[in-house]
């Protein structure tokens, strides 16, 4: 096994080296009345052992990000800035470069099993193409390993179901299936596109202690994107709020949760109905609706919603700034 | 306690499964089997439970938008089941519903305006149109619609603001029962809170009562009197509020509060969280004896071999399980 490379934090302190690098990343899609940008230079690192989150709302361009780093954007997208894996730019990268490391160390978990499973195919044969073409294994030396991967994601009987279609499984069932599929190749890096939003409650409650137990073992960096705030605080050591494609603040779990600062991240926590809060009052809203998604706009995103609003925040667009402790944040009002 | 407005009595909806071209097994999916509850004028009642437990049906059962197989809904004294066509015309102003996909419920050729009169020109077939005019800009100014925009159609609204002409659609006729099916869990978290709000505040004025259908136990804790939880087709645990999150007394209803993650990092760490295995069983096979005792923590032979009744605790509560 190679040796992590190691580089300086701000504070000069030894850390492992970031193993997906994303800098000043912008995704444009072409529209027929004319070019939105989903993602509008969002820069982050991700480390072996991180869990980072990416928590936003609908239009906040969160899956555009994944959807990007794995060359998956749609053909009307077009991406600028910088991925990069263990150094190397996978931005815009090849098919053939990418599928060298998509399903060998980088994999995706997507929200909805029953579209991204293959219908027609039984769950043996996906799961067995993952180390077919990726890792050169035989077929049978690959079943054995996916009915192994099976079991860990505790499907039961698995030796006789992986020979199922997918629609024989039930949803809980069809998203081990998926977990298991991208964890096949024991990845360095999981991407996971609102995991657990299609499933019941409790049903996500034992995917995520399976997710976590997973990724611990395999020591690799993961980057959950979802809109539930609970998701956020269940899994993650980091969060970076997106708000219009752009970052608003990002910082260590605790402290984000205990004190937001950007007004949007302060909107978004008050108006998270919890089982410990007061039901007298009313929830805090965040008046308006989210950003429609309509080319370039001068100033902050959050502007047109913000309450603590002023001229400059419609005119000049905050930049990231960061602070102690790994924090930053994108506010006029606010010092990171 | 006052009269119950509505009294629903042993409802069962029981759907038979086709043959099928290639002999499937047949047999009937028991998605609402012999539950019983009353509500009060100007209360919300909860109705919680994971996909496949019946709460939907429900919802639409009680409104007769589903044939029932068997059980008794009474409405204000009268069998509702039992009405006959013009009776029910009639029942039926009194009894509206919002469904979950606000942009999949509403027409997408008429304007909002013609939407939202609809049930006045059905129901009031005499008003003029001026007085229908100001009828509905006085639901839309309720609902916190600009009155000017009646003459857009759907697509030009986002999912909150959808919903909301939805709920001034079911709101124009002044109905006295409003079944909300899952009405915020397509929005947004900021945009869902508005419509929580809302709902909050036309029932205060109003005096309106909700049948609040939900998977999400934190936003039924914001808008509920009392809660109602259902398992494969049966009541497991119906009671007040603060009595019921304070202490939930079912293992089910105890494993539902437990498995929300909490958007707390520290308080999720020191959380003590009951997971169940395995998933829902499926409703054409519900298990033996207490239909939760395939994934119950403390389910006994018992459990297997006898089904608990629904029956009162100290507190006012309805529990059915053996070991509550």
């Amino acid at each position: 096994m190679l040796s992590t490379p190691m580089s300086a934090d701000p504070l000069g302190r030894q850390v492992a080296a970031p193993i997906l690098s994303v800098r000043e990343l912008c995704v444009d899609f072409k529209l027929e009345h004319g070019i939105v940008r989903a993602v509008d230079g969002v820069s982050f690192d991700v480390r072996r052992g991180e869990v980072l989150g990416i928590v936003g709302e609908s239009g906040s361009g969160k899956s555009q990000i994944l959807m990007a780093a794995m060359g998956l954007t749609a053909v009307n997208g077009k991406c600028s800035g910088s991925v990069t894996f263990e150094g190397r730019e996978i931005l815009n990268a090849s098919p053939e470069k990418l599928d060298k490391i998509r399903g060998s160390s980088m994999s995706m978990i997507f929200q909805d099993p029953m579209t991204s499973l293959n219908p027609y195919m039984r769950v043996q044969d996906q799961l067995a193409e993952v180390l077919t073409a990726h890792q050169g294994k035989s077929r049978k030396e690959a079943i054995d390993i996916a009915v192994e991967m099976l079991e860990r994601v505790r499907i039961p009987d698995a030796a006789r179901r992986i020979s199922l279609y997918p629609h024989e499984f039930s949803g809980g069932m069809r998203q081990r299936v998926m977990i298991a599929m991208a964890l096949l190749c024991r990845p360095a890096l999981l991407f996971a596109d609102e995991p657990t939003t299609a499933l019941d409650v409790t049903v996500q409650a034992q995917i995520l202690d399976l997710l976590s137990n997973l990724v611990r073992d395999l020591n690799a960096a993961v980057v959950i994107v979802t809109h539930d705030l609970g998701v956020i605080a269940r899994m993650c050591d980091r969060v970076m709020v997106l708000y219009g494609g752009r970052v608003m603040e990002e910082a260590a779990i605790d402290d984000l949760f205990e004190a937001p600062r950007h007004p949007y991240s302060q909107g978004l926590m008050a108006a998270t109905p919890r089982l410990d809060d007061d039901v007298a009052h009313d929830l805090r809203t965040i008046p308006g609706a989210p950003r429609a998604l309509t080319g370039k706009m001068g100033g902050c995103p959050f502007a047109p919603r913000c309450e603590r609003r002023i001229e400059r925040c419609t005119i000049e667009t905050p930049a990231l700034l960061r602070g102690a402790g790994g924090r930053a944040a994108a506010c006029h009002l606010v010092t990171p | 306690m006052s009269e119950a407005l509505l009294s629903v009595k042993d409802l069962k909806v029981h759907f038979p499964l086709g043959k099928g071209l290639l002999g499937g097994a047949g047999g009937v999916v028991k998605a609402v089997d012999g539950i019983s509850f009353d509500l009060r004028p100007g209360e919300t009642l909860g109705i919680v439970g994971e996909s496949g437990c019946g709460k939907s049906t429900l919802g639409r059962a009680i409104l007769r938008l589903t044939r029932t197989t068997e059980g008794q809904v009474v409405w204000l004294g009268q069998d509702f089941l039992g009405l006959d066509k013009n009776s029910l015309r009639e029942a039926r102003r009194d009894l509206q519903i919002i469904f979950q996909d606000p942009l999949a419920s509403l027409d997408p050729r008429m304007t909002i305006g013609a939407i939202i009169a609809r049930p006045l020109k059905t129901f009031c077939p005499d008003l003029g149109k001026a007085e229908i005019d100001k009828r509905v800009k006085e639901a839309m100014a309720q609902v916190g619609l600009a009155p000017e925009m009646m003459r857009r159609y759907p697509h030009e609204f986002s999912g909150g603001q959808c919903q909301r002409i939805g709920i001034a659609r079911a709101m124009i006729l002044r109905p006295k029962l409003i079944v909300c099916d899952e009405p915020v869990s397509a929005l947004d978290v900021s945009i869902q809170a508005q419509i929580i709000n809302l709902l909050r505040t036309l029932q205060a004025e109003l005096g309106l009562s909700l049948l609040f259908i939900s998977h999400n136990l934190s936003v039924v804790r914001h808008i509920s009197h009392r809660v109602m939880v259902l398992y494969l087709g049966k009541v497991m645990e119906i009671g007040a509020r603060e009595a019921f999150y304070a202490n939930p007394m079912h293992p089910y209803s105890k494993a539902l509060i437990s498995a929300i993650p909490l958007p707390d990092p520290k308080a999720e760490r020191a959380r003590e969280r009951i997971t169940l295995q395995g998933d829902l069983p499926s409703p054409i096979k519900p298990p033996e004896g207490c239909r939760f005792c395939t994934r119950c923590p403390i389910a006994t032979e018992l459990c297997h071999a006898s089904e608990p009744p629904l029956s009162p605790r100290a507190d006012g509560r309805l529990v059915a399980c053996h070991h509550a």
